[in-house]
């Protein structure tokens, strides 16, 4: 079947569907493309963390506390004498798992809240915008400080308190453009066959208004990773010895002075992965808007 | 307007004193206003009028999809196939559009889903209406796209990858994937340029006939209802002004609104410098003229015009006019002629 289909088609005509047009877009971008490969890489480790990591990340080792890089412990150890390679690796685990299942709760909670306002518009529209709105006005990380000192500290805990945080944004995104999307013609065609509502929005509003999502996603991961480590920083998020990145920084800030490695490390992965989201972010910001094609 | 041309069995669609209004905060807007119409079995009703005249909501009416608020259906029965329309349920009518009602829109370019390809499409209608697997339905919507002149190969393209007319093609194809009893066309080929028009119009025309489905064709190209309809209605600020088979309408008009419109057509064989139009503008369907919507610009209007509505007269030959000087005048025309 693909094989006739090729041999069908006009020379010169790819057959490609949205995503893999998007790809080839985003390929243009050296920048998105060092993003996608940090993130991949990242989420490499991540997964295979425990064949990767030289040691345990708990395993205290009191013979070498503060130890700098060595071929033993390549990038030192911390002031129990844990591996920080190890630590770091473990703690790309915790740190991703919580960017992408925050961002996954405020899409799948934003989300849905935003398309039901927007589709259905009305009263519905302004009960949920009023309530997204008051939700905004409360500066983010406050709130989910607010969330987190509610439900307490843990992993789970700090994944909701980031993505609830985080929902009034997907709200107001999907809104706007289900607002847009409703109003075309293909909409009202879809009801003339006789699909339901919930279908049409499944089926036709949702697919047409995921490119400003994924964007918005990607740089929410980052957004989310940050505001977990800030959480982890001051003692509302991953609680020790498991090792999340703020949490290592807020551990080691008392040693700042004389070991500054046990803080430059895990601000160093903070920041690349957030650069690599948002490089990632901008690339498919730009691949995914037909107006921007060069 | 007495049904006298048509025998009650063979009607599939008997639209009863229709009125749709949009109930806006700045006014009601008088949209579709105590609409009579019939559609025969495998009839092709042409449905005529200029932009604002109530054309596309007598249709969306028909279908129930007016949106509301702001739009209400005042009065009126839609009966169709026997049952009223307005008495369904949401979820009853859910099944009755795209399987018995199915309706072609103006713009291709828009009434398709961007990011789904095309025998996603067509699919999606089948297995609305009919319990078959999603194999079947693709194989199915191949099938379609093959009658509407699309090659197999193409289904899985996307809309973005066809030409105007061809899109057009899939919308016709997605219409008729269920068989369904009536058609209605909004102004299927206003988007597309003449040459393709004439394509899809030949298609429409060729498929009416294969699946014996009834149409309404919206339109306001005259030469397109001469091509393809039985009937016309001709509609004037939310009103037929008149209703009559095709070759009696083009060689026959009565309503002076009819008479305008024909006379604005311009004759190829004969040269002139400007073309005649009907003087005046479309009335604010928001605030219509007293009486005869059409009196301000009508050339036979009498004092009446502007005090009472024109009932619907039948002229003789299920040609009914709603217009009271002229069908007067008819009448003692043929009062005289005997």
């Amino acid at each position: 079947m693909a094989g006739s289909t090729e041999s069908a088609r006009p020379p010169g005509r790819a057959k490609r569907g949205p995503a893999m047009e998007v790809f080839f877009r985003l390929k243009k971008s050296p920048l998105a493309m060092f993003g996608l490969v940090v993130l991949l890489a990242l989420v490499f480790v991540a997964i295979f963390a425990d064949v990767i990591a030289p040691y345990s990340y708990s395993k205290q080792n009191l013979a070498h506390m503060f130890e700098s890089s060595s071929k033993q412990f390549l990038l030192g150890t911390d002031e129990f004498g844990r591996d920080i390679l190890s630590r770091l690796i473990y703690g790309a685990r915790i740190s991703l798992q919580v960017g992408f299942i925050a961002v996954s709760i405020a899409l799948l909670a934003g989300g849905m809240l935003g398309a039901i306002a927007g589709y259905y518009g009305g009263w519905i529209d302004n009960a949920i915008m009023r309530v997204m709105d008051v939700l905004l006005s409360i500066p983010q990380t406050l709130l989910a400080i607010a969330i987190a000192a509610a439900l307490g500290p843990g992993l789970f805990n700090l994944m909701i308190a980031v993505g609830v945080s985080d929902a009034p944004n997907y709200a107001r995104i999907v809104r706007s453009s289900v607002l847009s999307i409703r109003e075309m013609e293909f909409i009202e065609a879809a009801h003339a066959v006789g699909s339901s509502d919930l279908r049409i929005i499944l089926k036709h509003i949702i697919p047409n208004s995921m490119a400003p999502i994924i964007v918005q996603a990607t740089l929410g991961v980052a957004f989310a990773i940050l505001n977990a480590a800030g959480l982890s920083f001051i003692g509302l998020g991953i609680q020790p010895p498991y090792p999340e990145w703020g949490a290592m920084l807020s551990g080691g800030r008392q040693y700042i002075r004389d070991y500054p490695h046990l803080t430059l490390y895990p601000g160093l992965s903070i920041m690349i992965t957030i650069l690599a989201l948002n490089f990632l972010g901008d690339g498919l910001r730009d691949a995914l808007d037909p107006k921007l094609k060069r | 307007m007495e049904n006298s041309a048509h025998g009650g069995n063979d009607l599939l669609l008997d639209i009863q004193g229709l009125t749709i209004h949009y109930v806006t905060d700045s006014g009601t807007v008088h949209a579709v206003e105590n609409l009579n119409l019939r559609v025969g079995r495998g009839e092709t009703l042409g449905f005529v009028g200029e932009t604002g005249a109530g054309k596309t909501t007598a249709a969306l009416g028909i279908m129930r999809l007016i949106p509301s608020p702001p739009g209400v259906i005042k009065s009126g029965r839609i009966i169709f196939d026997g049952n009223d329309l307005l008495e369904k349920s949401e979820h009853e009518m859910r099944s009755i559009r795209g399987a018995k009602i199915a309706m072609i829109f103006q713009d291709p370019m828009t009434s398709l889903n961007p990011v789904m390809t095309v025998d996603k499409q067509i699919a999606e209608m089948i297995r609305l209406h009919r319990n078959v697997s999603d194999a079947e339905s693709m194989r199915l919507a191949g099938d379609m796209l093959e009658l509407v002149g699309i090659r197999r190969e193409r289904m899985h393209d996307y809309p973005h990858q066809f030409s105007g007319g061809m899109k057009q093609r899939v919308v016709i194809a997605i219409a008729l994937a269920c068989d369904p009893g009536l058609l209605i066309a909004d102004e299927p080929t206003t988007a597309l340029d003449v040459t393709i028009q004439a394509q899809v119009l030949e298609l429409m025309k060729k498929l009416k006939r294969t699946f014996d489905a009834s149409m309404i064709l919206i339109t306001h190209d005259l030469g397109i209802v001469a091509d393809i309809c039985d009937k016309v209605a001709i509609m004037y600020a939310g009103r037929v002004v008149e209703y009559a088979g095709k070759r009696e309408l083009f060689t026959n008009p009565v309503h002076p609104y009819t008479i305008g419109l024909f006379n604005s057509v311009p004759d190829l064989d004969e040269d002139v410098e400007r073309l005649a139009v009907i003087p005046g503008l479309m009335p604010d369907p928001m605030d219509l003229p007293t009486g005869c919507a059409f009196h301000p610009r009508c050339a036979f209007a009498l004092p009446e015009c502007s005090k009472d509505s024109p009932d619907t007269v039948d002229v003789g030959d299920g040609h009914s006019v709603a217009c009271a000087p002229r069908a007067a005048e008819l009448a003692a025309g043929k009062g005289a002629g005997k």
